[in-house]
Order: structure tokens, then C-alpha cells, then sequence
């Protein structure tokens, strides 16, 4: 989310009605948003844990369960973040703005079912990038113009 | 525009979101995003079949609009279609989009799931785990049914890519927690586990959080993971920070993967054998020693990651709690990072430590961390931290250190902040309970607390300090002298007002010989208080003022003055009024002797609960109590009364605690033991109205104090509540045997009242759920060993909740129905284990029959398992009126002149249940001069008669 209170990603990895994901969202902007900066990165909310941390305008934050690790939690949006960071060279918020896809596209790579899939920066960057060479064989002939008119 | 830096040009998506950013109100946004909607529409409608690029372009930008948090409707179907695509960048939007804004749309789900399985047996691995993804992210039921059998097939097999390996456990994970039943691992564990030896750093890390969830449930069949976990672990211990490449984290060898191992082996008991446990205690030890190694780096990452093993480490060795050593040190490591620069470590270390001081081998070394922890609660500037540092304090607790601790929380309440004071005045108020050595101090903290955050001391609290006053005599007079004092502060919290009202009333004459507290300086004081209290609070003031004319008649007639005042007796207030119209007449009419038997001084609050402990502990049946849990709260309780040697009140585990009204007696509450007679028949006859008012009771009371004269003292202010301590608690379900509605439980945080009907072999029952805090109750849910309907999941602060359970009977049973409840208060679970009140006896209709029927009947029954006997001790006085009442009450007909023996009890009723009707015959034999009962049923199925004569024999 961003400092203003916009969500710019989100994924749930449990079953949740969409009316209590706005509420929840909504409920943890507040919490987190109005935090200072040398506080502790952790929050008990509800029942979960929350570790957040702020990168620039974004506000990476993760709710995790009470016998997860915070730590390695707050590494996990760490490397997130280097993987955006790899990926998009130098990410700013923008890149997630206007590739949203890709930026979960990373974060499927990185996460399944809210559990790490692959530690490495290399492995995740890989897929990721075979995944663009195939797109961009798909679509070279395309010309600008032919986009415009069907935008 | 910002530069795209990679990958595809989707043109029209991105400058449909320059666009969107571009809008300055919200209104223009949802114009512009209404447009493209309409687009999108026409061009899905459209005759020209769109190309696989546009239908994923426009689909993409669906995805976007609902991310903005607008509801999409359509494309469901065009999304489907990609999935289909064999262009990988259409497809994958095409999964994203089934990912993110899934329906559990049946048909959608079938065409799903075709694709799904085309891409699983492409042989493609990009394609599988496309498709693995998207199972894991929806991971619905019907994916579960359709793949749980092939994932561990593509997990296991040789030629699997390591890729797919990875997400293919992963998958297995997310169907296996959604739907554990579908994942049948049997075969394929053994090769599951030694994935734990594979090459690939990712397939183990994949890998080891199937494993660890597995194990978790099943921890047998997967035991063989210890040793190899083991090994993996010390592998990676011993390793140069170089050795992992790519899985070395900032000079850290694999930290992710290290801290899952540990996280595994926190399933199991340490291991057995000695060779295995000697190498994990060797990495654990290499462990702490890296601690206090130089960082290899300033980067925060790498303490984060060596710190976040190091954590992972100690949750181990205080899992294991058998290493005196590893625990010390690591209580050691903690204390250096209690002073940590890095908030996040000193919050860490505060939490961990919390758990340490449970550890017998510990406790003392936490303990000499005390001052820092302290200090913490003092100056730490985020109040997370200062949370976790009274959390600490509490847990470090304990006889030699209670005192500097309880100060230190009570000046720490004076700035606490609002959200967590109710939390803290609770845990003071336990810990000065349970390690008051003097009594006098204990006094003085509760009213400390009182004086400074009285908003936030819930009844209990104050209850309590009023049993614990009553129920030891060398406190009164301390108490009374330091309650009179506070009470001279200008202005005090009505709380203290309460209590200075009630203990004044009961012990004032212990402070009335000096002359600056005299009777009449007393009153003075406590009605200087009375305009400014709640009505609760003034009707408590009354039965003071009552109470005052008893011990000191020379108030008398102040007294009565104030009471025949328009404002007393003429008042709008109905229960005031009363009281007024009555203490007044009281007042007036009764002699001293009398008076001063109807307002003697309470008698000490009995010892109830102790024999239901014992009773709960031989039961035990399923979902009861542990044995454990008892002991801990039998100990508790030996030590809130510091073995009190007037036999003392140790009911510190479930009295059920009084009507919010101090004076007047709720229906469904077992009246205190002293007042059987009057009182228990009362609340039956009332108990329809839910709260009786105090006044008719009163009168009624009074009116019988003259009919017969009443041997026992009638303490009617009614019995404080105790400070519950305990997590899990059954009820004694044996108190509705008789009634139907009531208070069932009731402890500081939760109420739960109780009301049913039933109707031959039909039964309701509503279930309120009250919140008695101020902070909601959330993740609340109640599951009955039988079905029942779903009951809210929040409890707002204040707040009731209704669940109604319909009961059909079967046929006859003798075991209640457990009802849990589970509920977070603040971060803590709270689990409650409570028997419904559902007996045989509550399917009774009642059957009226002439003396002769029932004879002849009786003698019907007369082979010799139709009938149960039981003789027994009263328990209660022997009370023609009460008896008959709670016979009435059992749900059978009250035969009268029917046995030749006018003493004497008879009843008939039938059993309703679905299977068959039970006929039963009761008949209740009192001995009044042994003060003894027969009690002998007998009906036509033996069961029931043994159950019923049980069920009875606890009634009298």
C-alpha cells in the first residue's frame, strides 16, 4: 500500500469474503499507516502478527500467524522487494502501478499458498524472464499504431 | 509515462491507468472507468471474434478495474478461454485473472478445471505450474476433489522438473489445509519426507512446509523426518556462508530453510536417539555461539536473517524445555538484546522471554532481567513494545518479586494507554490476588487500581476484594479505615464508592470508635456520594444505609430521614423507590432482634466449586477439562486465599458471579448456600421475569421472617463474584436440572444466558452470548459435539450475541451435549468447554393420575432394574415449598394426595423421545429429623431410572 492509503497489490491466501477483505484492508491501513518510524516492525492484530515495512512511498506489510517467525518474515518482503527491485531496475512505485501483472507474476513466483516456493533470487528471476522471452516472441510484429487504434 | 521497462507493451492497458491517475476526482475515475467497462462489454459482444492479445488485454484491464476495488461482472468466461490459449503470456493473465476474482460459479469451475487438467499433462513445466498455481490460489473444494490425487504423483516422480516439484508441494499444502480429507498421503510419505534430502535447495525449502504441516497432524507416520531434518540442518549450520551460493542471504546460509527445520522439529518430542539429538544440540549451541560472533556485515538483513534463526533456535530449546544449559544461555542471548538498539530485537526478545520464564529452569534467570524490563515499560516510545514488556513482568511474576512488579504496573497504568488498560488492571488485580501474602496489601492495591483507573476495573475485581474482605476477618478493620480514607478524596471513582458503600455497611463499627469516623461521619461521607452515582450504585448505598441503622441505631433516625425524603421514596427509579418504601418500613416496623437478623453481617462466602473440581475430574469425559488445567486451577485457587483458615472462599475457579446489581438476586443463580430456604424457591418463582426485583424479594423474605421465624440469616446482598483465573471451564449443568433459563456461565470477559422450551421429544435452546469488555470478541465460534447453527464470529465490546440450538431427542441418553467456545479477547485464545444443560428430565410431560392408577402403575414397574433408589444428605434446607418447586421444575406432575404419607413426594411423567416413550414414577420420601431423603424412580426403561435418580439426588 502506498502513503496515502492506496492499495496497489494484494494477495490472500486464505478464503476470505470479499466484503471482509475491504474491511480488513481498510482496518490495517489505519493501524499501519499511522505507525512512527522507529517503531517496531510487528503488531499483534486480531489474531495474527503483522510485520510490515516501509520501502520509499510503499508499505510492504504481511500478516502472518502467531508461531511464524517475524524475522524471516521481514526478509521475505525484503527479497520480495529485491526481486522487484532486479526485475524492474530500481522499482519505484509506478512500476507496480502500470505492471501490476508482473508484480504479481514475481510474487507467484516467489510465494505459493503464503509459503516460500523458492529462496532464490536467480531461480524466481529465471522464470520470470523465460516467461518474457516467450511474450515478447509472441508479440514483436505488433505495431504501435495497431494499439493505439484498438485502445 | 513512465518508462515500462520490460516484457509486453499492453499499450491500451497503460494508458487506460495514466488515465485512471490522471482523473482528479473520483467521480471522473468512476466515469472513466465506466466507459471502458461499456467497452470492454461491446467488444466481448461484439460479432468480430476478438484475438487471443486483445481478449487478454481486456481482460487485464478488468483485472485492474477490480483491483481498484470495483465489482466486475463479466469476462469471466473470455478469462476461461485464455486458459486454453497456447501463447504462455495469455494464458498466465487468464490464470491470473481465475486467481484473483474466482466465483465459486459451477459451471466455470468444471471448464476450470478441463484446462487445468490439460495443462497439468501437457508435460510443459511452465504450463504445470501455471496451472499448480492456480489450484493452490483458489484452492476450492472441487480442485481439491479433482487433483488431490494427482499433485503427490507429479510430486514424487522421477522426472519432474524441480520447478514443478516445488510448486507441486506447495499445491499439495494449500489443498491439504482447505481439504485435509482429500489428500490421502499413505503411499507416497516416505518419498515425501526424503524430499528433505534433495539437491535442490528449493525443492527442500518447497518441500520441508508440506512436510512440517503434515507432521504436525499426522507426527507418526512422518517421525523419520527428525533425523533427516537434523542433518540437513547441521549441514547447512556448519556451512561457509559461501557454500549455498545463491541460497546464501546475505552471508547467511540458507536462513529460510533453517528456520523451517527448526520450525519441524518443534513437532516432535527431542529426539530419541542419542546420536541424532547429540548433533542437534551441537547446532544448536553453534547456533548461539554465532550470535555473538562480529557480523559478517552491517546490512540489517543479515542480523534480521541470522537473528530470525537464532529465534527459531530458542522457540526449539524452550519447546524442548529439558536443557538447563541451552536455556539459560539462551535467556542469557535475550537479555543482551533487551538493550538492543533495534526496537524490533528488544520486542523480540521481550516476547520470547515471555515463554523462558514458564520454563522451571529459567524462571530465575528471567527474573534477574527485571529492572531492564521495567525500565522498558517506562521508556520504550511504541507502546507495542511496552505491551509485550508487561506481558513479561506478569509472566516473571512471583511471590519474592510481586510486590515491586504489582507497584510497577500500577504507576505504569497511571499513563497506560487506553487500549491495553483493561488488560492490565486485570493482570494486577490477579497478580495481588495470588501472591498476597498480607491481606492489607492487597486491599490497598485493589483500591489503588480503583482510585487510578477505576473506569477499567470490571466488577469482578471489585466483587473480589469484597469476598476476600468478608471472608478474612483481620483485614475488615483495615480495610474499612482505608476505604473511609479514600473516600475523602474529592472526587472518586464510583467503583470505590461501591465498595466503600459495602464494606462500610458491613464493617463500619470496626472504625467508628474514632471519632473521626464516627457512624454519622460514615453516612455523611457515603451520601455525599449519592447524587453523583448510577442507579446501581445508589441502590447498593440503600442497603447501606439499612445496614447502618443495624449497627448503629443511633443513624436511625438520619437515616429514615433521608429515606422518607421525596427524592428517596418518591423516586422515579423503580427499584429505588422501592428499596426506599421498604428499608424504611423495614426500618420502622421490625424490632431490633429482627432487624438485626435479616441484615446480620454476610456470613463468609462458602467453599462451592471444590467438590464440582473433584466431581469434573473423576468424569472427565470427552472434551472436559484436563486433569492438568484442574490442578492448575485448584493451585491458583489455594493460593488466592494464602489457605485462608476460615475454610475461606476458594471458589476462585467458576462461582458464577451476581446480577450486575450487587443487592439483588438474578434468576438462575444459585443463591448463596446460607440461604436456601427463601431465596432458591424465589428465584424459581420469578425466574420467568429473568431478574427478580430485590424489593419483592425483600418483602417476602421480611413477611416469612415473621410467619416462621427463620433460624439462618438471610444475607441478601447477594454473592460477589470471584476473579475467574481459569481458561477451560465446564458448568455445572446440574443447576437447570430443575429450570430452564438462567445464567449458564459467566466470567470477567463473557456471559452466556441461557433460555429453552421444549415440547415433547423437542427442544430449543437460545444461547446469548454477552461481551462484557469493552473490546470485541473476534474469530468467535462455538462447536457442539452435536450440529448446530453458526453464531456470529465478532462480539462487539458491550455487545450480545444470540445462537439457538434445536434438540430433537432420540431416545434416552445420560451425557450432555458439550458446547465449546473459542473466541480471541485482545490476543489472547480463549477456550471454554461447557455441558449444556439438556437432561433426560427436560423431555418430561407431565402426567396427572389418582392414587390408585398410580400405585397400580408402580407396581407394574417392580422388576428390579425399573427401579433406582438413592439415599441421601440434604444439602439445602428441607423446604416443603422449595422441594415442590423444583419438582415442578423436574417437568413431571406433582401428584398430590396420592401417598398416604403427607411428607411425602410423588410425581409421574413420560419420557418423550423419538424412539419410544419412557414412563416414570418418582417418589421423594424426606426424613427431616436425619435430614436425609429417599429418592426412588422407577419408569420403564432401566436406564432412565438411574439416570433420573442420578440426576435428582444432586438436587436436594
Amino acid at each position: 500500500m502506498s502513503r496515502q492509503g492506496k492499495l496497489r497489490l494484494q494477495k490472500w491466501y486464505t478464503a476470505t469474503a470479499e466484503r471482509d477483505k475491504k474491511k480488513m484492508v481498510r482496518e490495517l491501513m489505519q493501524v499501519v499507516l499511522a505507525r512512527k518510524p522507529k517503531m517496531c516492525s510487528f503488531l499483534e492484530w486480531r489474531d495474527l502478527k503483522i510485520v510490515y515495512k516501509r520501502y520509499a512511498s510503499l508499505y510492504f506489510c504481511c500478516a502472518v500467524e502467531e508461531q511464524d517467525n517475524e524475522l524471516i518474515t521481514l526478509e521475505v518482503i525484503h527479497r520480495f522487494v529485491e526481486l522487484l527491485d532486479k526485475y524492474f531496475g530500481s522499482v519505484c512505485e509506478l512500476d507496480i502501478i502500470f505492471n501490476f501483472e508482473k508484480a504479481y507474476f514475481i510474487l507467484d513466483e516467489f510465494l505459493m499458498g503464503g509459503e516460500i516456493q523458492d529462496t532464490s533470487k536467480k531461480s524466481v528471476l529465471k522464470a520470470i524472464e523465460q516467461a518474457d522471452l516467450l511474450q515478447e516472441e509472441d508479440e514483436s510484429p505488433r505495431s504501435v499504431l495497431e494499439e493505439m487504434g484498438l485502445a | 509515462m513512465p518508462a515500462v521497462s520490460k516484457g509486453d507493451g499492453m499499450r491500451g492497458l497503460a494508458v487506460f491507468i495514466s488515465d485512471i491517475r490522471n482523473c482528479k476526482s473520483k467521480e471522473a475515475e468512476i466515469k472513466r472507468i465506466n466507459k471502458e467497462l461499456a467497452n470492454i462489454r461491446s467488444k466481448f459482444k461484439g460479432d468480430k471474434a476478438l484475438d487471443g492479445y486483445s481478449k487478454k488485454k481486456y481482460v487485464c484491464k478488468l483485472l485492474f478495474i477490480f483491483l481498484l476495488g470495483h465489482d466486475i461482472d463479466f469476462g469471466h468466461m473470455e478469462a476461461v478461454n485464455l486458459l486454453s490459449s497456447n501463447k504462455y503470456t495469455e494464458k498466465q493473465i487468464g490464470y491470473l485473472f481465475i486467481s484473483v476474482l474466482v466465483n465459486s460459479n459451477s459451471e466455470l469451475i468444471r471448464l476450470i478445471n478441463n484446462a487445468i487438467k490439460n495443462d497439468l499433462s501437457s508435460r510443459n513445466p511452465t504450463f504445470m505450474c501455471l496451472a499448480l498455481h492456480c489450484i493452490a490460489n483458489v484452492g476450492s473444494r472441487e480442485m481439491a476433489e479433482a487433483f488431490a490425487g494427482e499433485i503427490p504423483r507429479i510430486l514424487v516422480a522421477g522426472d519432474t522438473m524441480d520447478s514443478v516439484k516445488q510448486s507441486a508441494a506447495l499445491c499439495l499444502l494449500r489443498l491439504y489445509k482447505t481439504s485435509p480429507d482429500l489428500v490421502l498421503m499413505g503411499e507416497w510419505t516416505s518419498r515425501v519426507v526424503h524430499l528433505l534430502n534433495d539437491q535442490h535447495m528449493g525443492v527442500v525449502t518447497a518441500a520441508i512446509s508440506l512436510i512440517t504441516c503434515l507432521s504436525q497432524k499426522n507426527p507418526d507416520e512422518f517421525k523419520t523426518c527428525v533425523s533427516l531434518a537434523v542433518s540437513r540442518l547441521s549441514r547447512i549450520v556448519s556451512s561457509a556462508s559461501t557454500d549455498l551460493q545463491d541460497y546464501t542471504y546475505y552471508f547467511v546460509p540458507a536462513p529460510w530453510l533453517s528456520c523451517k527445520l527448526l520450525r519441524l522439529l518443534q513437532c516432535y518430542p527431542p529426539p530419541e536417539d542419542g546420536a541424532v539429538k547429540g548433533r542437534l544440540v551441537e547446532c544448536l549451541e553453534t547456533i548461539l555461539n554465532k550470535a555473538q560472533e562480529p557480523p559478517k556485515s552491517k546490512k540489517v538483513q543479515h542480523s534480521n536473517a541470522k537473528n530470525a534463526i537464532l529465534f527459531e533456535a530458542i522457540s526449539l530449546i524452550i519447546h524442548y524445555d529439558s536443557e538447563p544449559n541451552l536455556l539459560v544461555r539462551a535467556c542469557n542471548q535475550l537479555g543482551q538484546f533487551l538493550q538492543h538498539r533495534e526496537t524490533n530485537l528488544r520486542y523480540l526478545a521481550l516476547e520470547s522471554m515471555c515463554t523462558l520464564a514458564s520454563s522451571e529452569f529459567s524462571h530465575e534467570a528471567v527474573k534477574t532481567h527485571i529492572e531492564t524490563v521495567i525500565n522498558a515499560l517506562k521508556t520504550e516510545r511504541d507502546v507495542s513494545v511496552r505491551q509485550r514488556a508487561a506481558d513479561l513482568l506478569y509472566a516473571m511474576c512471583d511471590r519474592s518479586n510481586a510486590k515491586q512488579i504489582v507497584a510497577e504496573m500500577l504507576s505504569y497504568l497511571e499513563t497506560a494507554d487506553y487500549s491495553i488498560r483493561e488488560e492490565m488492571v486485570l493482570k494486577v488485580a490477579i497478580l495481588a490476588e495470588k501472591y498476597a501474602v498480607d491481606y492489607s496489601w492487597y486491599v490497598d492495591t485493589i483500591l489503588n487500581l480503583i482510585r487510578i483507573a477505576g473506569d477499567y476495573v470490571s466488577e469482578e475485581v471489585w466483587y473480589r476484594v469484597i469476598q476476600i474482605v468478608i471472608n478474612r476477618d483481620d483485614v475488615q478493620g483495615y480495610a474499612a479505615k482505608t476505604v473511609f480514607e479514600a473516600l475523602q478524596a474529592p472526587a472518586c471513582h464510583e467503583n470505590m464508592v461501591k465498595v466503600g458503600g459495602y464494606i462500610l455497611g458491613e464493617f463500619g463499627n470496626l472504625i467508628a470508635g474514632d471519632p473521626r469516623s464516627s457512624p454519622l461521619v460514615q453516612f455523611n461521607l457515603l451520601h455525599s456520594k449519592f447524587h453523583l452515582c448510577s442507579v446501581p450504585t445508589r441502590a447498593l448505598l440503600l442497603s447501606a444505609y439499612i445496614k447502618f441503622i443495624n449497627l448503629f441505631p443511633e443513624t436511625k433516625s438520619t437515616i429514615q430521614e433521608v429515606l422518607r425524603s421525596d427524592s428517596q421514596i418518591r423516586n422515579s427509579d423503580v427499584e429505588l423507590q422501592q428499596r426506599a418504601v421498604e428499608y424504611l418500613k423495614l426500618s420502622s416496623i421490625a424490632s431490633t432482634d429482627v432487624l438485626a437478623t435479616v441484615l446480620e453481617e454476610m456470613p463468609p462466602f462458602p467453599e462451592r466449586e471444590s467438590s464440582i473440581l473433584a466431581k469434573l475430574k473423576k468424569k472427565k469425559g470427552p472434551g472436559a477439562v484436563s486433569v492438568n488445567e484442574l490442578e492448575e486451577g485448584k493451585r491458583e485457587a489455594g493460593e488466592l486465599n494464602g489457605g485462608g483458615e476460615r475454610g475461606g472462599d476458594s471458589s476462585a475457579i467458576s462461582t458464577p458471579s451476581p446480577s450486575a446489581d450487587l443487592l439483588g438476586l438474578r434468576a438462575g443463580h444459585p443463591v448463596t448456600a446460607a440461604a436456601p430456604s427463601a431465596g432458591s424457591l424465589l428465584v424459581d418463582v420469578f425466574s420467568e421475569t429473568g431478574f427478580i426485583h430485590y424489593g419483592r424479594l425483600m418483602l417476602l423474605i421480611f413477611l416469612r421472617t415473621h410467619e416462621r421465624t427463620i433460624t439462618k440469616p438471610v444475607p441478601f446482598l447477594a454473592v460477589p463474584a470471584c476473579l475467574s483465573a481459569s481458561h477451560t471451564l465446564l458448568s455445572l449443568a446440574l443447576r437447570f436440572v430443575c429450570k430452564n433459563n438462567g445464567v449458564l456461565f459467566e466470567n470477567q470477559l463473557l456471559q452466556i444466558g441461557i433460555k429453552s422450551e421444549y415440547r415433547q421429544n423437542l427442544g430449543r435452546i437460545y444461547l446469548f452470548y454477552g461481551n462484557k469488555t469493552s473490546v470485541q470478541f473476534v474469530t468467535f465460534t462455538t462447536t457442539l459435539n452435536v450440529q448446530s447453527k453458526p453464531v456470529e464470529p465478532l462480539i462487539e465490546g458491550g455487545a450480545q450475541v444470540q445462537q439457538v440450538i434445536n434438540i430433537e431427542c432420540l431416545t434416552d441418553f445420560s451425557d450432555a451435549p458439550l458446547l465449546n467456545i473459542k473466541f480471541r479477547y485482545g490476543g489472547a485464545l480463549q477456550n471454554l468447554t461447557l455441558k449444556l444443560p439438556v437432561t433426560i428430565n427436560k423431555f418430561f410431560q407431565p402426567t396427572e393420575m389418582a392414587s390408585h392408577d398410580f400405585f397400580q402403575r408402580w407396581k407394574q414397574l417392580s422388576q428390579p432394574q425399573q427401579e433406582a433408589q438413592k439415599i441421601f444428605k440434604a444439602s439445602h434446607a428441607m423446604d416443603t415449598e422449595v422441594l415442590k418447586a423444583k419438582l415442578l421444575g423436574l417437568g413431571m406432575a406433582l401428584l398430590e394426595n396420592v401417598d398416604p404419607n403427607p411428607e411425602n413426594f410423588v410425581c409421574a411423567g413420560v419420557i418423550q423421545s423419538k424412539a419410544q416413550q419412557v414412563g416414570s414414577l418418582l417418589r421423594l420420601e424426606p426424613n427431616a429429623q436425619a435430614q436425609m431423603y429417599r429418592l426412588t424412580v422407577r419408569s420403564s426403561k432401566d436406564t432412565v431410572s438411574k439416570r433420573l435418580c442420578e440426576l435428582l439426588a444432586e438436587q436436594f
